[in-house]
């Protein structure tokens, strides 16, 4: 390639034409031919590279996409009928309960498969296996509502997790087992019953405003509690981090001397850095739970580590933006008369506040999707069941994180909870996306170039 | 009362002590004809900083300090014939803490009075049954003694918190009244603020080396405690890892090489994936590609920087692992038993790797100087050539310092490692069977209710301290030899 590089001028000039060449330089000779070849093979090595990088990203991207999308739907069976006074009292009055629900249940069901003119024959346990056992929340619903008597009422009852696997294609009729949750025959019945509408496929609202479930019920796992954990850790971080993280930097930009503590300090912070998150884990455990007995499992303990953790990458963002404010500012404040401190937080802080707050942004990221000290911490091994009932109680009861639950049902055996904690990467991965987004335009909009 | 309130009242005395510190200094000024040393804010923000850092700060170090007092002084007073056989004190003083939360909470229900609840006398049965009664957790019968500590830490506790909140107060008082007796005109109120707010800057700055502090204490204290139950010898060169949980970890064989040799496998296998890919995406993006290439592919590259790892582990775990097994498993090739193993670890952790790889390499190839490029050219050398034989040699030390660094990354690396590498330890040159690192195993020995005085839970420590001397040692190096290379185009 150089060769022909070199010759063109040459050749251009057309004054050398007449002088007779034995090999023109245009053609390769081999040793050129092999060096431009392994030019080639070198560029392409470097393509390869990239598309092999970029072809995992999108493997991971298509993989997270196929296997979460389902957790957003669930599989409902939608019968609308009516329970009158008289059937209620008679109900309330016999020894099995529910049972007698599950007839009024059953009755309803037929006349609608009548009405819809769907003709399939069907018994109550095919259908409790479908749909679980319908005749306590039925009966529930009328308890906690008794003007409802006498009305028609549309019941929407969850159907089973297997269930749901066949409709988005989890089970087959050919891996399918017969088993006491779901028998062959049944398909038929379902079959049946999504072509006549009753069974439908709707968004998953449960699995975005629900808390987790236990072992036993991946229908009614839900990730909005630990949401709402990871929410109450970033408050945490969010107060803690960014006016210490500002201060250190202010400190170490603006006034630190040259000498030794200032040097130490610097040294912790890029040390600190590097140091694996599972570390701050094992110092969380023995500092704050085992030494201090703040209560386990606490967002404010997840909190403080997350905070230990993001610190130094607050510290070099910000320092980064402090440098990047010309000095001449800092000279003019000081040339009107500003102290040293008027100087800094009068002129130079609010100049550098956005690259802060992008730092800070992509710090919290970093926080939001970290897993490893939260395990430490104990916000794995429990069943986080409900919302916290109070604001305090949102920093100290126990509660799970966004990424410590999706390693909780990760850890599950139930296949069916797989499919939750794909789902909840997606949730996880549409909070982080959003924050860069969030810090990108930030940057965009507020940079200044001096 | 709450600790909320207090942090409330302390504020709001700050607030009207800046109110009347202002107000006082501009009144002085007005009367005295004189003009104020500093602006009138000044003297309000000297006044609300003597309210609230002392006061702030006695209630920092009295939160802190309260419980290891408390907890001394109860443990003082269970006997040594109260802990029973293969128990330990820490454990009863567990209990003793559950009991009293239990008084607290029944309390709060209101289904035992306060006297009743400080009777020392009570009978114990009868409280156990109550707080049963009440929903509180009671773990076993509460024996006596147990009682008798839970019932004075309560008291213990309750009167710490009252002293607390009378020296917080006073202080925040005295501070209110000191400030504003100082804010007069001539006080120098500016330079006054301006000293405090530098502690606080230093304090904030100094957090790095707590925090540095803290590890090393918390790591070290542990890892005596281990040696202490386990001899150090067999951890260090113990060829086996087989903990046992019962009779208290008596019999574990708990040796650090096998855990040792996991990791480093997994790692090797990361590196060898990572280091080839990221280094030739950042020969390609430096030197190779367009600014429209570059601006597209960077990007791109990095998010998978940002991906959390334990995106990485599910993949691994549920995608990887399954497409592995397909292939060298029992239907295919034959040698892989399960999903989890050093190559699904590995592979995904060097996928992880490969922007952090490319990213460093990319900054330290840039950092290459033109001339050297220009001087390679200029004597007809093409540009691989000039990669080969300039450009790479030249940033060689600093690739090797960002290789380094991704090990280091490798070795602490956690999630993946849980959910991709299996739980066996064992020393094995197959990369497709399981294995496992020294981050699972201190994951799974302290995850859940963790019993700090058996050596099952205590190895963690020593598991800890061990990585993090390697990551140190590793960034160290690493660190030193990125510097030295960088001083030498400056």
């Amino acid at each position: 390639m150089s060769d022909t590089t070199l010759s063109s001028p040459a050749a251009s000039d057309g004054k050398d034409s007449s002088v007779p060449q034995k090999t023109s330089l245009y053609k390769e000779d081999a040793l050129t031919k092999k060096r431009n070849a392994s030019e080639k093979r070198f560029q392409a090595y470097g393509i390869t590279a990239i598309l092999i990088g970029l072809f995992f990203l999108v493997v991971m991207a298509y993989s997270i996409i196929s296997e979460g999308i389902p957790a957003f739907t669930r599989t409902v069976l939608t019968v609308e009928f009516t329970v009158t006074q008289e059937q209620f009292d008679d109900a309330e009055g016999q020894l099995f309960k529910t049972r007698a629900y599950e007839g009024v249940f059953t009755e309803a069901m037929s006349q609608q498969f009548q009405e819809k003119e769907i003709a399939v024959p069907f018994d109550i346990t095919a259908i409790e296996r479908i749909v679980g056992k319908p005749g306590n929340t039925i009966r529930q619903y009328y308890l906690a509502n008794p003007d409802q008597l006498g009305e028609p009422v549309e019941f929407e009852l969850a159907a089973s997790s297997r269930v749901d696997g066949y409709l988005n294609g989890r089970l087959t009729r050919d891996n399918i087992t017969d088993s006491r949750f779901l028998m062959k025959s049944d398909l038929d019945l379902v079959d049946v019953l999504v072509e006549g509408g009753i069974i439908q496929t709707v968004f998953n609202w449960p699995f975005i405003t629900g808390a987790d479930s236990g072992v036993d019920n991946p229908g009614g796992a839900g990730i909005g509690a630990s949401v709402v954990g990871s929410l109450f850790m970033m408050l945490v971080v969010l107060f803690l981090s960014l006016p210490i993280g500002v201060a250190a930097s202010i400190y170490l930009e603006e006034f630190a001397p040259q000498n030794k503590f200032t040097d130490l300090i610097e040294v912790n912070i890029s040390n600190l850095a590097a140091v694996p998150s599972i570390v701050f884990g094992i110092l969380g455990l023995a500092v704050f739970i085992q030494f201090m007995h703040l209560p386990q499992s606490a967002p404010l303990v997840g909190g403080l580590v997350l905070t230990l953790m993001t610190l130094p990458t607050i510290i070099i963002s910000t320092r980064a933006s402090l440098k990047a404010v010309p000095p001449s500012i800092r000279d003019a404040a000081l040339g009107v008369g500003a102290s040293k401190m008027q100087a800094v937080f009068h002129h130079v802080l609010p100049l550098a506040m956005p690259g802060i707050l992008t730092g800070t942004i992509i710090g919290l990221a970093q926080a939001l999707g970290e897993t490893a000290p939260l395990l430490l911490i104990g916000m794995v091994g429990f069943v986080a069941r409900g919302y916290p009932d109070s604001f305090v109680g949102g920093f100290l009861d126990p509660n799970s994180a966004m990424p410590a639950q999706i390693y909780t049902w990760a850890a599950r055996s139930d296949f069916a909870f797989y499919e939750k904690a794909w789902g909840g990467i997606i949730v996880l991965l549409i909070f982080l996306l959003s924050m860069n987004i969030l810090a990108i335009i930030l940057r965009r909009r507020f940079e200044r170039r001096w | 009362m709450p600790v909320v309130w207090l942090i409330l009242i302390v504020l709001a005395i700050a607030v009207v002590g800046y109110v009347l510190g202002r107000g006082r200094a501009l009144a002085g000024a007005a009367s005295e004809h004189v003009k104020l040393h500093s602006l009138p804010s000044y003297y309000g923000s000297n006044v609300a900083m003597k309210v609230a850092v002392p006061a702030f700060l006695i209630m920092v170090v009295w939160l802190l300090a309260q419980p290891i007092i408390v907890n001394n002084s109860v443990s003082g007073l269970i006997p040594e014939t109260a802990i029973a056989e293969g128990s330990s004190r820490g454990l009863v003083l567990a209990e003793v803490r559950r009991a009293a939360s239990g008084l607290d909470n029944a309390v709060a229900a209101g289904i035992m009075d306060e006297d009743f609840a400080r009777n020392a006398r009570a009978d114990f049965n009868d409280i156990t049954t109550r707080l049963r009664d009440a929903g509180q957790i009671v773990t076993s019968q509460i024996t006596q003694p147990i009682l008798r500590a839970a019932q004075e830490y309560r008291i213990l506790n309750s009167t710490g918190r009252l002293l607390m909140t009378i020296a917080v107060l006073l202080a925040a008082l005295a501070g209110a009244a000191w400030g504003i007796l100082e804010s007069k005109p001539n006080f120098r109120a500016r330079n006054t603020v301006e000293q405090g707010v530098k502690a606080l800057l230093i304090a904030a700055a100094s957090i790095a080396i707590l925090t540095t502090v803290g590890i090393v204490f918390s790591l070290v204290f542990n890892t005596i405690e281990f040696f202490r139950l386990y001899p150090a010898l067999d951890f260090f060169f113990g060829l086996t890892w087989s903990p046992t949980f019962s009779g208290r970890g008596g019999n574990s064989e708990l040796g650090i090489i096998p855990l040792l040799w996991g990791t480093f496998y997994i790692s090797f296998v990361a590196l060898i994936v990572a280091v080839p890919i990221g280094l030739f995406a950042a020969v390609y993006l430096s030197e190779y590609a367009g600014p429209k290439v570059r601006a597209v592919a960077k990007p791109l590259l990095e998010i998978l920087a940002g991906i959390p790892t334990i995106v990485y582990g599910l993949f691994a775990l549920l995608t990887v692992g399954p497409l592995l097994v397909s292939i060298f498993g029992p239907d295919g090739v034959g040698i892989m038993q399960a999903g989890t193993a050093v190559m699904t670890a590995g592979l995904v952790m060097g996928i992880m790797l490969i922007p952090f790889v490319s990213s460093l390499s990319d900054d330290i190839i840039n950092a290459v100087p033109q001339a050297m490029r220009d001087g390679s050219y200029g004597l007809g050398a093409t540009k691989s050539e000039t990669v080969k034989q300039v450009i790479l040699p030249a940033a060689l030390p600093g690739i090797v310092g960002a290789i380094l660094l991704a090990a280091s990354r490798a070795i602490g690396e956690t999630m993946i490692v849980v959910l991709g590498a299996g739980a066996a330890a064992r020393l094995s040159l197959n990369p497709f069977d399981a294995m496992t690192t020294v981050t699972a195993k201190i994951v799974s020995q302290l995850t859940g209710d963790a019993d700090f005085s058996s050596p099952v839970a205590l190895v963690a420590f020593a598991l800890g301290m061990t990585l993090f001397i390697v990551t140190l040692g590793l960034n160290v190096v690493a660190l030193y030899i990125v510097r030295k290379y960088r001083e030498q185009y400056d």
